[in-house]
């Protein structure tokens, strides 16, 4: 094999040089490169505190931290790992690399605003992480009034300026892909030709432009709460902090499902691929993720079930709850049956994808107990729900991250990395994911109470197993770091398609070049047909 | 790609409608019409976004796309409105004390 | 098979991810529209917490908007009204390619949009002087619940300082327009940005067609 002739063909990553051809790059492919970096940097502190969190809950006494101390870590916990690592990840990262390459575009409709996203997501990150150095923030993620805009002592404004522009680099992704969606798809590419990894994120992107900027002007208000002393939530005046909770609400419910909707894209392209077979019930997939993405708006009084809001209103937004699980279960009944009578393989994209679904069942099964108002009574506030909705984006989300970025690996970098050490990984994160947390739903019905650092001693045990599982789970994620690295220089070298996988992403070189495709492909059949496409070996050495 | 290109006369007879049921809106807010007056008030600034959206935005000459899109936001809009008034405008409705 | 569109040299007409002129002028329209959804839930969140609480306290909000100057907010009203006439003259003139109209035009949205700005400082400087800006010095006469009255000024301020900064933005804008208007940038077959801002003008309008009502003409009826 001609690895000279490999390095004399152009791609987008050796097209220029230097770090003004990165920092100033109008390339998508380059932009999700840089939300890598970016995002792995943030997963890396969220999990810093995590690690934090879960060594002084070893002992009951607490000991290791102060309370206020303990507040700010789940707090910071908390923002880092969803604003500035879940919210972005699939989507800044594998959509936009990927979301131009599936619809035989060369790059989304507004380069320079995904550039600007990309700087909006940093300048958001680096208030949050001021804020986080100069003493933190002690407020939980979800900074409910009056604590945060009248008697929290700590960063908050910092903190929540950098939600703002963050939220902003959200809202910019959103509207860029629906977009490039509506304007940018290739010849023939009709909407029910297009990739459900594309329907995903389609969703995902109504979403991020209808419910992000309610929180931007949350977040405004408790700003000039705070800094003007206007009081809006102020008790005191007649403010309402229910009323914040209701706004704060209407962002954050719909925000789980930015979180979720872009994974179970990956997952719907994981399973095909590695089943070799079209996505069973492929529009109804697709009207699932819209009606997520829908329905997920009218329900976010869940959250609030004893908030002191009507207990009418309670009961409607426990009603409608349980409407939004039902897409989610049909994607995994159409996963399931894809999987029947498939040619199915066991490279570690599939591992991941089969912990997806197994995980995320779970996690999404909780969500019904959670959704019934009276069994959410006793188990709000406990770890219950941590489990519960770890389970989702860790679980979930997280392994949908993996599994899309050790797939579209060789494609992005030309290499492959070591399936071997993949395999083991996965399974190391596997087991480590359902020893930190299972013993938390435990706790959680039992009664451990969230954001508390000290504990009734018979629960130290199962708070020791979840941090045992907690440290497997660190291994677990260092591993890929590692060998994602090593492969960039000493991984085998990667062909066109080495999935054998369907899609136009695979139909160009890997790398792929500056624009993509030398010209416009044309389409001419559904999305996953496997009878045009030819697989190839991976070359090795 | 072909335009619609309005004429002067269009947008001017918008702008005095605009102007006329600016001047309704503030005069009328002077009668009593008791809880009338809100709907009032609210009909008239409907009745001048729709002036605004279809003639100087265009709307009425936009694709079904555009209109969707601006139904779309109009209706997330009235979600957040109407759900977050089914909680404040339902307490009580309940027997439970304080709920 | 594949099409003949391929990479192109790249000018403001046609960049270089778009085939055609019009897909790019579609997409820049479409993403104006969707941006101005998002703007749509932006103030939305405002003008749900000014529903909440004006249900809530009806009186003190009326006492309170009635120490606004409804002449003043309805003659800035009608300066509003004025600037999106003029506005959508100025893309009228750009699809006809008048370079001159162009300016012109957009030189009075400026002025109008500019005016408003003028009225509402002084307005605020007002309610400052009468101490009806929120915070240890508030004092509104009439009303038992200070409050009360208190939070529609928050809200007053909160809204009419968020609608004027978007004026704010419109008046950077309107000037980058003309500045390129001016250089002659914009013909009958190229004016998307003053297409797109012109939408965006219109928008911040509307906003201000239902703050008015809302803040300046609460149960006016009442005697003082």
């Amino acid at each position: 094999m001609n690895t000279a002739a490999i390095h004399e063909r152009e791609d987008y990553l050796n097209v220029s040089h230097g770090l003004k051809s990165w920092l100033l790059t109008k390339d998508h492919k380059r932009i999700g490169l840089l939300y890598l970096a970016t995002i792995t940097l943030f997963f890396f502190l969220g999990g810093l505190f995590a690690t934090v969190i879960r060594i002084e809950l070893l002992t009951p006494g607490g000991g290791l931290v102060s309370s206020e101390t303990y507040n700010k870590l789940f707090t910071m916990h908390g923002v880092t790992m969803i604003f500035f690592f879940l919210i972005p990840s699939i989507p800044a990262v594998l959509g936009n690399f990927f979301l131009p390459m599936m619809i035989g575009a060369r790059d989304l409709a507004f380069p320079r605003i995904n550039l600007i996203s990309w700087y909006l997501l940093v300048i958001g990150g680096l208030f949050a992480l001021f804020a986080m150095l100069a003493g933190g923030v002690d407020t939980g993620w979800t900074f409910y009034t009056p604590y945060s805009t009248t008697y929290s002592n700590t960063w908050v404004i910092a903190t929540a300026l950098g939600i703002f522009v963050a939220g902003f680099s959200s809202i910019l992704t959103g509207l860029n892909f629906i977009v490039t969606i509506h304007t940018m798809r290739a010849p023939g590419l009709t909407w029910f030709r297009m990739p459900l990894f594309v329907w995903a994120h389609y969703a995902t992107s109504l979403i991020q432009v209808l419910g992000t900027p309610v929180l931007a002007v949350t977040i405004v208000l408790v700003l000039c709460e705070r800094v003007f002393h206007i009081g809006i939530f102020d008790p005191a005046l007649g403010g309402d902090p229910v009323l914040f909770q209701h706004l704060f609400w209407f962002y954050s419910h719909p925000a789980v499902y930015i979180m979720i909707l872009p994974a179970m894209g990956v997952v719907s392209e994981l399973v095909s691929t590695f089943s070799r077979k079209a996505i069973f019930g492929y529009r109804v997939v697709a009207f699932s993720s819209v009606a997520i993405a829908v329905l997920g708006f009218l329900v976010w009084g869940h959250h609030m079930f004893v908030s002191g809001q009507s207990v009418f209103a309670g009961m409607a937004f426990s009603f409608l709850s349980y409407f939004v699980a039902i897409p989610s279960a049909i994607k995994v009944f159409n996963w399931t049956a894809t999987l029947y009578k498939g040619s199915i393989s066991w490279e570690t994209p599939m591992l991941y994808a089969f912990g997806f679904i197994g995980l995320f069942t779970i996690g999404g099964l909780t969500g019904l107990f959670v959704a019934a108002l009276g069994i959410d009574v006793h188990v709000t506030d406990t770890y219950f729900v941590v489990a519960h909705f770890h389970y989702i984006m860790v679980g979930g989300a997280i392994m949908a991250y993996l599994g899309g970025l050790h797939y579209w690996w060789p494609k992005m970098t030309g290499r492959m990395y070591p399936e071997g050490w993949a395999k083991l990984s996965a399974l190391v994160i596997f087991l480590g994911f359902n020893l930190t947390f299972f013993p938390q739903f435990i706790l959680g019905y039992l009664g451990m109470p969230r954001r508390y650092h000290t504990y009734p001693e018979e629960f130290q045990v199962l708070h020791v197993l979840s941090t045992a599982g907690a440290s497997v789970l660190a291994v677990g994620y260092a591993i890929p770091m590692i060998y994602f690295a090593w492969s960039l220089k000493y991984g085998a070298m990667a062909g066109t398609n080495p999935w054998g996988a369907s899609g136009l992403e695979w139909k160009t070189p890997s790398p792929p070049p500056l624009h993509n495709f030398d010209t416009t492909p044309v389409v001419t059949h559904d999305a996953y047909d496997y009878s045009t496409v030819v697989g190839e070996a991976v070359e090795i050495g | 790609m072909s335009e619609h290109i309005d004429s002067i006369r269009t947008y001017t007879l918008v702008l005095l409608a605009l102007l006329v049921l600016t001047a309704v809106t503030t005069l009328v807010a002077f009668v009593d019409l008791g809880e009338f007056s809100v709907v009032v008030a609210l009909a008239i600034a409907v009745c001048k976004m729709l002036l605004v959206a279809l003639f100087f935005m265009h709307v009425r000459h936009s694709t079904k796309l555009t209109k969707l899109v601006v139904l779309g936001g109009l209706l997330w809009l009235a979600i957040l409105l109407m759900l977050t008034l089914s909680d404040f405008t339902t307490r009580g409705w309940i027997g439970v004390p304080g709920r | 098979m594949a099409s003949e569109a391929q990479a192109h040299a790249e000018t403001a007409a046609l960049r270089v991810q778009f085939d055609t002129e019009a897909q790019q002028k579609d997409a820049s329209t479409l993403g104006m529209w969707i941006f101005l959804i998002t703007e749509v839930m932006f103030f939305g969140g405002m003008f749900t917490a000014y529903t909440v609480y004006r249900r809530a306290y009806s009186d003190a909000f009326a006492v309170a908007s009635s120490s606004l100057n409804v002449t003043i907010g309805a003659i800035n009203t009608a300066v509003l009204l004025f600037s999106s006439f003029t506005m959508v003259m100025a893309v009228r003139a750009s699809q006809l390619g008048q370079r001159r109209m162009i300016v012109l035009f957009l030189v009075l949205t400026l002025i109008f949009g500019g005016m408003f700005l003028g009225v509402k400082a002084y307005e605020w400087n007002e309610k400052f002087e009468q101490h009806h800006v929120p915070g240890p010095s508030f004092h509104m006469e009439g009303v038992a619940q200070q409050g009360h009255a208190q939070l529609f000024f928050s809200l007053y301020f909160a809204m009419t300082g968020l609608h004027a900064a978007h004026m704010v933005i419109g008046v950077g804008l309107l000037s980058w327009l003309i500045w390129m208007a001016n250089k002659g940038k914009f013909t009958a077959e190229y004016n998307t940005p003053v297409d797109i801002a012109g939408l965006y003008w219109h928008f911040v309008d509307v906003i201000w067609i239902f703050l008015f009502p809302l803040l300046y003409l609460i149960d006016r009826h009442l005697p003082k």
